[in-house]
């Protein structure tokens, strides 16, 4: 059923669909990615397809392969029970997609996660920040040129006057205005 | 000094104040944190904040085989670790597009099932717990306690199992599992009671769970909920159902289904569905078919201990399998299967090695997790703690 719908789609944008394959029963097309939403909104509203459910927003890194990224989105319809995969492509020298969180609530996250792992820009994101990982951390660990056994530089603490050592040597020489009963 | 009355109340100066929850709050899990902004006791705003568990997966499952990345799937829903560890199976099964025998699919089932009631009992005992109803809290840990006692017998470990392997699972159940499953049956069946007659029709408990966490259907289909609490919205999408797998095509059950899509309803549908589970292991204990429980595919089951000691073929077959791992076909899959929180997919790309290119794993609680702030916004800030819970995040799973 899904695979006709890869092929409608293929006929609507004919432009912006690359290539297409039903390999293992995954219905995917290859997009263009300046078509992303245009594309996700055509399979979400029109009522033939009804693809209502996202279901996982990923990226795949394929190192020293040009283009090297492709984003990953895995729709579903619930009224269907069809599945379909839309994969854009995206280059190493700019890596940036329009968001589609205004079109499905969990895009937000996913997106997030994307960016936060492989450093993915999406244009549009309302708060396009680290979610799994700390803000101060330095690259991305799931691209494949991030060593698995990289290590990160030490923080600066954010707030240095709460130093939780200190306070509690301070607290343990008895020094009667230190740390938290100061005030 | 003025009298009391005399005191206009909307000249008081007031102003938001910010609270952080956790992450070492004892509702919180002790993995997750909310930046909460208060009006009085009223959540103005709420920012959760992942990753304090966060150990690298997908990264570790790069460099892994695909027989070493099950000890990782164990630690992605710690509660019911069978159902991710099954679900990693069948994704790989489907790449290499071979088919696990009926009674492999029959054990899996079962086992599966038995998760499922160990994580439902789990969330629904906590739940109660946190909401100061500890004598449930204590009916539910008993019967988890019974369930993890059967997943030893079945798998050696009581919560690492990594009882899945490729093409089936390492062992068949053990011959003392069936009057041990009717022994666990009939206390989990008194359990079930239990913790249904002190808490459904509890009016403390009513009245902190009924019209909280209230969230619609379409936006539950649109921050991608599943499992329990999308089906707690009036949505009867069940991956059990709709797309059957092992052997859930073969068994009669039902799936329940809330109207609200509040916490009442999440708690129910938890509770009925663990009785289903119970009527699915019966069922698949009654119909179970002879014959092997792992697939007659060298290129993916270890020979038998007599071949790898007796023949050179059974030694290099065995070398093999250990050491390159599991050759997997070059291409890309996302499968899905239902966990104890909904729809756990694992998307795996292949470049045709022993290893995997990319595993990505989505978990429920990860995108329930993003739509937590649209329950919250606008409540009370005690109306948090029953709405984390029955959301059911799990730690494990969602920082993967």
């Amino acid at each position: 059923m899904s695979a006709a719908d890869i092929k409608k789609l293929g006929r609507k944008f004919r432009k912006a669909v690359l290539d297409t394959s039903d390999r293992l029963g995954m219905d995917t097309a290859l997009i263009d990615k300046s078509a992303l939403r245009e594309v996700i909104t055509y399979l979400r509203d029109d009522e033939k397809m009804q693809y209502n459910f996202l279901r996982d927003v990923t990226c795949v890194d394929y190192l020293h392969r040009q283009p090297r990224f492709e984003v990953v989105y895995v729709l579903y319809s619930m009224p269907r029970k069809t599945q379909v995969v839309i994969k854009a492509v995206v280059e190493e020298d700019e890596p940036v997609i329009d968001s589609i969180h205004d079109l499905y609530g969990c895009a937000n996250w996913g997106e997030r996660e994307v960016w936060d792992m492989y450093g993915i820009q999406f244009t549009g994101h309302p708060e396009l920040r680290r979610i799994l990982l700390y803000e101060e951390f330095e690259g991305h660990p799931l691209r494949k040129d991030y060593e698995k056994t990289a290590s990160q530089p030490r923080m600066e603490l954010l707030a240095p006057e709460r130093d939780a050592l200190q306070e509690f040597k301070d607290y343990q020489s008895g020094r009667e205005d230190s740390g938290s009963r100061a005030n | 000094m003025p009298e009391l009355e005399d005191l206009d109340v909307n000249e008081f100066h007031t102003e938001p104040m910010v609270l952080n929850m956790g992450p070492s709050h004892p509702a919180m899990h002790g993995t997750v944190r909310m930046v909460l902004t208060l009006d009085g006791e009223t959540v103005v705003k709420c920012d959760p904040e992942i990753g304090y568990l966060h150990r690298g997966f997908e990264k570790e499952c790069e460099s892994a085989t695909y027989t070493q990345c099950f000890p990782y799937t164990d630690r992605l829903n710690y509660v019911s670790p069978l159902l991710n560890n099954f679900g990693f199976a069948l994704a790989v099964e489907k790449l290499l597009e071979i088919e696990v025998p009926p009674r492999g699919n029959y054990v899996r089932t079962i086992m599966g099932e038995i998760s499922r009631i160990s994580d439902h009992l789990t969330c629904l005992s906590a739940g109660a717990l946190e909401l100061g109803g500890f004598s449930a809290f204590l009916y539910g840990i008993e019967g988890r306690e019974l369930i993890w006692d059967l997943h030893e017998t079945v798998t050696g470990a009581r919560l690492t199992t990594s009882y899945a392997r490729i093409g089936g699972v390492r062992d068949d159940l053990p011959e003392d599992f069936v009057p041990m499953w009717k022994m666990t049956r009939e206390r989990l069946n008194d359990i079930w009671n239990d913790v249904n007659d002190l808490l459904t029709r509890n009016r403390i408990f009513m009245d902190r769970m009924q019209g909280t966490g209230v969230i619609t259907p379409e936006e539950a289909i649109s921050h991608g909920f599943v499992g329990p609490c999308l089906r707690s919205t009036g949505v009867d999408y069940d991956v059990r159902k709709d797309h059957p797998y092992f052997a859930y095509g073969e068994v009669d059950f039902e799936v329940p289904v809330g109207s609200t899509g509040d916490n009442f309803d999440r708690y129910l549908v938890r509770l009925a569905e663990t009785k289903q589970s119970i009527r699915i292991i019966d069922q698949c204990l009654a119909k179970m078919p002879g014959g092997p429980v792992n697939c007659d595919d060298p290129r993916v089951v270890l020979p038998a201990k007599h071949d790898v000691y007796n023949s050179i073929e059974g030694m290099i077959n065995h070398f093999k399998i250990i050491f390159e791992g599991i050759q997997v076909p070059a291409g890309e899959i996302y499968s899905y299967t239902e966990g104890g929180n909904g729809e756990l997919g694992y998307y795996i790309v292949s470049n045709g090695t022993g290893k995997p290119w990319k595993v990505k794993v989505r978990s429920p609680s990860f995108y329930m997790m993003s739509a937590v702030t649209k329950m919250i916004e606008g409540g009370m800030i005690a109306d948090i703690i029953p709405t984390f819970d029955t959301i059911n995040m799990i730690g494990g799973e969602i920082d993967r």
